[in-house]
């Protein structure tokens, strides 16, 4: 971390590279300032130039222009036009290659709220205020909020992407260099918007595995998300014997269930995530429509949990009503 | 543009509308545009005050990157004054309410703008708005922004939101009363011969800003009015608890606020078009492009809000069709700046004051549109968006460029309005501290944000430290660059040489006018019967 | 050729002048509340989109004989409106005199109704916020139905107490004699005002009252 002299200040001027995409957003910017840099100084120096010779008094001969003025206007016009449709169209190509995820990335659960970022990794291990991400790898953020709108942004990744409350949004990057990377809330949330701030950190896929694996268990794990689908009332309907029709949820996670309205759909995380909190969206065929909603009602981090349990929730398994399981 | 104006042989010279009454009751149920012009002038300069000693204290704070001079929560109600002081009760406003109520009728030969209790009812319910807005933060303040953003303004924040709102909802009012007055006046009320394309393009500004001031302001109404309600009620369509959408909440705000900042700088525009006509003794180049360049602006402007937004999580298929459209307004505002250039070529140019400020336009309001094309390309914008890159931006174009664009028609037509001259040095060293001073201010902001930085931080990462000590250094000069016009501009209304009727020998009707002008501005209609920047280059 | 002829006290100094630019002052500002209304509009298509069993449920909540009556009455005033339009041309002024009266005796009985109904939905704790109470099978997502219906049918009675307040400075002016048929433009004026805050209500009576039946 440089200490603010002015020499160190010049060096971040190249602001770390750090990502796939951060190479492709800085062509685009020198592009721009190249573009920029040429146009200023050409229009600076003719200003400056008819400033000076044509200034009042000055015996410079001011012949009526011979070239038709609407020739020189269609000119610059369309070249204008040209110009800065061409800067649209690089800009476009590389937002639609950084906003569309790949296929297959490795996701990780971010919740933002105020005033600290709460960091879910796959296997349940959690962070705050610090991203740990292997390098070289499509690494797929979650994002959401669970208040106001703020924004997840990694400078030297050129990305950034708004958290929105009530939806959950993508952010995908592939980390090209090891280290501590800042993050910062872009959108001001209040108080202490200026203090929402974190480190990604990249590392070998090898030093990054061992780091994960010191998290919580798989059985510590489910046995949390248990506590959590009894708390909320899930297993009163859910789980069989219940007195109410609902749709068994042992076993359900990667199947095809019909749906209302004809066809069928895959029961994956973010289906599991509407049925909880908007159930009716896309409901399961042949169920009445009585689920309560629960958005509002579960917070995000509930929310990763109970879908981790009911992912791992086995044809086989039968969960005990009243579990006598300790946290 | 050749006209008549001299009253009948014989009668007394009436007198100039300064000097028509003297009670504070004379000025204020005055139905003169010109008085109303002066009423807005001191109100905006007021309110300009208080917004700039605010961003003087934000820019002190930030000499520390710990943030231990201002604490955060003043610090967050700080800038969200200084936006809301600034867009709402001074650059909105300046342009069209002072310049614009003080010369349309002159212009166009009117002898007033077609409803003047109108005119004066604008100014009071402006007044009305402003003092909603000062009662917001004297008592306590607001922390949201000048943007306003749900769910945190709605529901979170425990700032005077809701006074705040009111504030500017009523200020918007103001806005349409003006707006809808020019349209009208300008329509109706030229004088014989004045056609459209006859016009001096700063009419033609006034008429586009209009425009958009009556079809966009009523959005930002029902916007505010929206989230007040939710804000009342404890529950709204912005909150995600019931269903509802914060993004709506931005579409709307952003439909309004898109095009207000076209409201801001074509009045500048149109100012700067006059100034580069009459310093360079020569019309304006391809006169008609730069007619439609004004319109086409204000058109394009209402199709481009989603441009705020590519980080939203709007679609972005939609945030294309939004990047597209930003870059095509943008090519009118850069045909603009080209033609201001070509007058230049082979016209006869002085140097003084006004056009010192319009020179300056022309190069930071550049700029500023360019820096607003690496905004527009989505990529880019996803880096850049939310960080000091953008603070940079809309300042070289709303400082840089209107404010200049203000500070050069005032004192062009400075003589006209106070029938003084202010002292010229004072006025060039005076520009030339602004230009100076702006560039150190901002130009560190734009390296700032790429470097990521992000805006709204009262307190930041010690990297970003060097660079906000240069842009706090500008300040400074920046401050004193502002200070001197307000001294020696009063000074010229005592002390000041008495001007003629026309000193810089411009075109246009309100030159043919004596300065100050009498109260009706005109004692005969005058008939027009040329085009307007009838200058030849090769006469002194 | 230039001749100079003296100017008058007046902007626009001949009537017929001063009416086409006043009739365009008003419908520069009809085309505001255009822009005003229309937002409104579209933020309800939207969420019609979205949530449609919302607007089902709410729309049957409403009393569908109250704002069907509500808008009979209102359509009548703007009769009365015209006809007054009508009676300053023939120069009627007494006729002119009751259907001013008219118009806003029909105006403040539609506000009452309207009055009737908001304390009803008081009553029946259906105003959005912490004590909202839906009927059984609805989540608290119907409050955005009400909230609409609040916001929307609100403006327009403020709009309409506007429009009141017009009605009665013509009535005044009548009475003072002002108003002839060498002098129609202020009835004109109000007229387009009356007649347009009505449309927006034929506008808003199907979307909340007639939504889910």
């Amino acid at each position: 971390m440089n200490t603010g002299s002015p020499l160190a200040t010049l060096a971040t001027l190249l602001l770390t590279q750090a990502s796939t995409s951060a190479a492709r957003i800085d062509h685009a910017a020198l592009g721009l300032l190249a573009a920029s840099a040429v146009l200023v100084a050409v229009l600076a120096g003719l200003n400056l130039y008819f400033v000076v010779r044509y200034r009042r008094g000055s015996a410079v001969p001011r012949p009526p222009s011979a070239l038709a003025s609407w020739k020189i206007e269609t000119l610059w016009i369309v070249a204008t036009t040209i110009g800065f449709l061409g800067f649209f169209a690089w800009g476009a190509r590389i937002y639609l290659d950084v906003e569309r995820p790949p296929a297959g990335a490795d996701e990780i659960a971010v919740i933002g709220r105020q005033w600290m970022w709460d960091i879910r990794q796959p296997n349940g291990r959690r962070e705050f205020n610090e991203l740990h991400v292997p390098v070289h790898t499509d690494i797929r953020l979650l994002l959401t909020s669970e208040d106001v709108i703020h924004s997840f942004f990694v400078p030297a990744f050129r990305l950034k992407q708004d958290v929105v409350p009530g939806k959950q949004v993508s952010l995908w990057f592939n980390a090209t260099a090891e280290g501590a990377f800042p993050f910062y809330c872009s959108e001001f949330c209040g108080s202490k918007h200026a203090n929402m701030i974190g480190v990604v950190v990249a590392e070998s896929p090898e030093r990054y595995a061992r780091w994960l694996a010191q998290g919580d268990s798989a059985p510590e794990r489910l046995a949390r998300g248990g506590v959590l689908y009894q708390r909320y009332g899930c297993s009163g309907c859910h789980t069989q014997p219940s007195a109410v029709h609902a749709p068994a949820l042992a076993g359900i996670y990667g199947r095809q269930i019909p749906v209302t309205g004809g066809g069928f759909v895959r029961v994956d995380d973010a289906y599991l995530r509407d049925c909880i909190l908007t159930p009716g969206k896309v409901a399961p065929a042949g169920y009445p429509l009585i689920m309560p909603a629960f958005q509002g009602v579960v917070p995000e981090g509930d929310l990763i949990e109970l879908i981790a349990y009911i992912r791992e929730l086995d044809a086989g398994d039968r969960v005990d009503p009243n579990p006598r399981t300790s946290r | 543009m050749k006209a008549t104006a001299e009253p009948p042989a014989g009668d007394a010279p009436a007198p100039d509308y300064l000097s028509s009454g003297y009670s504070l009751r004379s000025w204020l149920c005055t139905l003169d545009h010109k008085r109303i012009g002066l009423l807005y002038l001191v109100s905006i300069t007021f309110f300009f005050m208080i917004g700039a000693a605010a961003a003087a204290a934000m820019r002190v704070a930030l000499l520390s990157p710990k943030g231990d001079l201002i604490v955060s929560d003043v610090y967050n109600r700080l800038f969200t004054l200084h936006g809301v002081l600034m867009i709402w009760f001074f650059l909105i406003p300046a342009v069209p309410n002072v310049l614009g109520n003080f010369l349309l009728p002159l212009m166009i030969g009117a002898r007033d703008v077609a409803f003047p209790r109108l005119n004066l009812a604008s100014w009071y319910i402006f007044m009305t708005g402003a003092a909603l807005a000062l009662y917001a933060i004297l008592a306590g303040g607001v922390d949201t922004g000048w943007t306003f953003y749900t769910p945190y303004s709605s529901t979170y924040s425990n700032g005077h939101v809701m006074a705040m709102a009111a504030g500017v909802f009523i200020a918007g009012f103001s806005s349409i009363a003006t707006g809808l007055n020019f349209i009208v006046t300008i329509h109706r009320l030229r004088a014989p011969g004045l056609t459209w394309f006859r016009l001096p393009l700063f009419v033609w500004s006034l008429y586009s800003t209009s425009i958009i001031l009556v079809l966009a302001t009523p959005v930002l109404a029902l916007t505010l009015f929206l989230m007040v309600l939710e804000r009342g009620f404890g529950v709204g369509i912005f909150d995600p608890k019931i269903g509802g959408d914060p993004l709506l909440f931005q579409h709307l705000f952003w439909f309004y606020s898109h095009p207000a900042v076209y409201v801001m700088i074509l009045p500048g525009m149109g100012v700067v078009s006059e100034l580069v006509a009459c310093f360079a003794r020569k019309p304006i180049y391809g006169y008609r492009v730069m007619a439609f360049a004004i319109l086409a602006i204000a058109a394009l402007g209402f199709l481009v809000w989603g441009h705020h937004m590519f980080v939203s999580s709007q679609s972005i298929y939609a945030g294309v069709v939004f990047s597209l459209l930003s870059f095509l307004v943008s090519v009118p505002s850069a045909i603009k700046v080209l033609n201001w250039t070509a007058t230049l070529h082979r016209g006869s140019i002085r140097l003084d004051a006004p056009m010192l400020y319009a020179l300056g336009f022309m190069g930071l309001f550049t700029v500023g549109g360019l820096t607003g094309l690496f905004l527009a390309t989505m990529a880019v914008d996803v880096h850049l968006h939310g960080t000091y890159f953008v603070v940079a931006h809309f300042h070289y174009v709303m400082v840089g460029g209107m404010v200049m664009a203000y500070m050069g028609g005032m004192h062009y037509w400075w003589p006209k309005i106070s029938g003084r001259m202010y002292h010229e040095w004072s006025a060039r060293i005076a520009a030339l501290l602004i230009f100076l001073g702006f560039n150190l201010t901002f130009f560190p902001q734009f390296i700032l944000g790429y470097l990521g930085m992000p805006r709204r931080y009262y307190a930041y990462p010690e990297e970003f430290h060097a660079l906000n000590v240069l842009s706090t250094a500008g300040a400074s000069i920046l401050g004193l660059g502002y200070l001197l016009p307000l001294i020696y501009l009063s000074w010229s209304l005592c002390r000041g040489p008495r001007a003629p009727a026309n000193p810089w020998g411009a075109t246009g009707l309100e030159w043919q006018t004596p300065s100050p002008p009498p109260t009706g501005n005109f004692a005969t209609t005058p008939i027009v019967t040329e085009g307007p920047y009838a200058y030849r280059p090769e006469e002194p | 050729m230039i001749t100079a002829t003296p100017v008058s006290a007046e902007p626009t100094p001949h009537p017929e002048a001063k009416a086409v630019t006043n009739q365009l002052g008003m419908w520069t500002f009809l085309a505001t509340e255009i822009l005003f209304f229309g937002g409104l509009f579209v933020v309800y298509t939207l969420f019609r989109l979205t949530y449609p069993e919302i607007f089902r449920q709410g729309g049957q909540s409403m009393d569908f004989w109250l704002g069907t009556v509500n808008t009979a009455v209102l359509l009548t005033s703007s009769l009365f409106m015209a006809l007054a339009d009508r009676a300053v041309r023939a120069n009627q002024r007494a006729l002119l005199t009751r259907c001013l009266a008219l118009t806003a005796l029909l105006g403040l009985v539609f506000l009452g109704i309207k009055a009737y109904e908001y304390h009803g939905k008081f009553a029946e704790h259906l105003v959005p916020g912490p004590g909202f109470r839906g009927p059984p099978g609805s989540g608290p997502r119907l409050q955005i139905f009400y909230f609409l219906y609040f916001a929307m049918t609100g403006l327009h009675a403020l709009h309409m107490l506007g429009g009141l307040a017009a009605v009665g400075w013509l009535w005044r002016l009548n009475a003072q004699g002002r108003l002839n048929s060498g002098r129609t433009e202020p009835v004109v004026i109000v007229g387009l005002y009356w007649h347009f805050v009505d449309c927006i209500w034929v506008f808003l009576y199907p979307l909340f009252y007639l939504a889910g039946r």
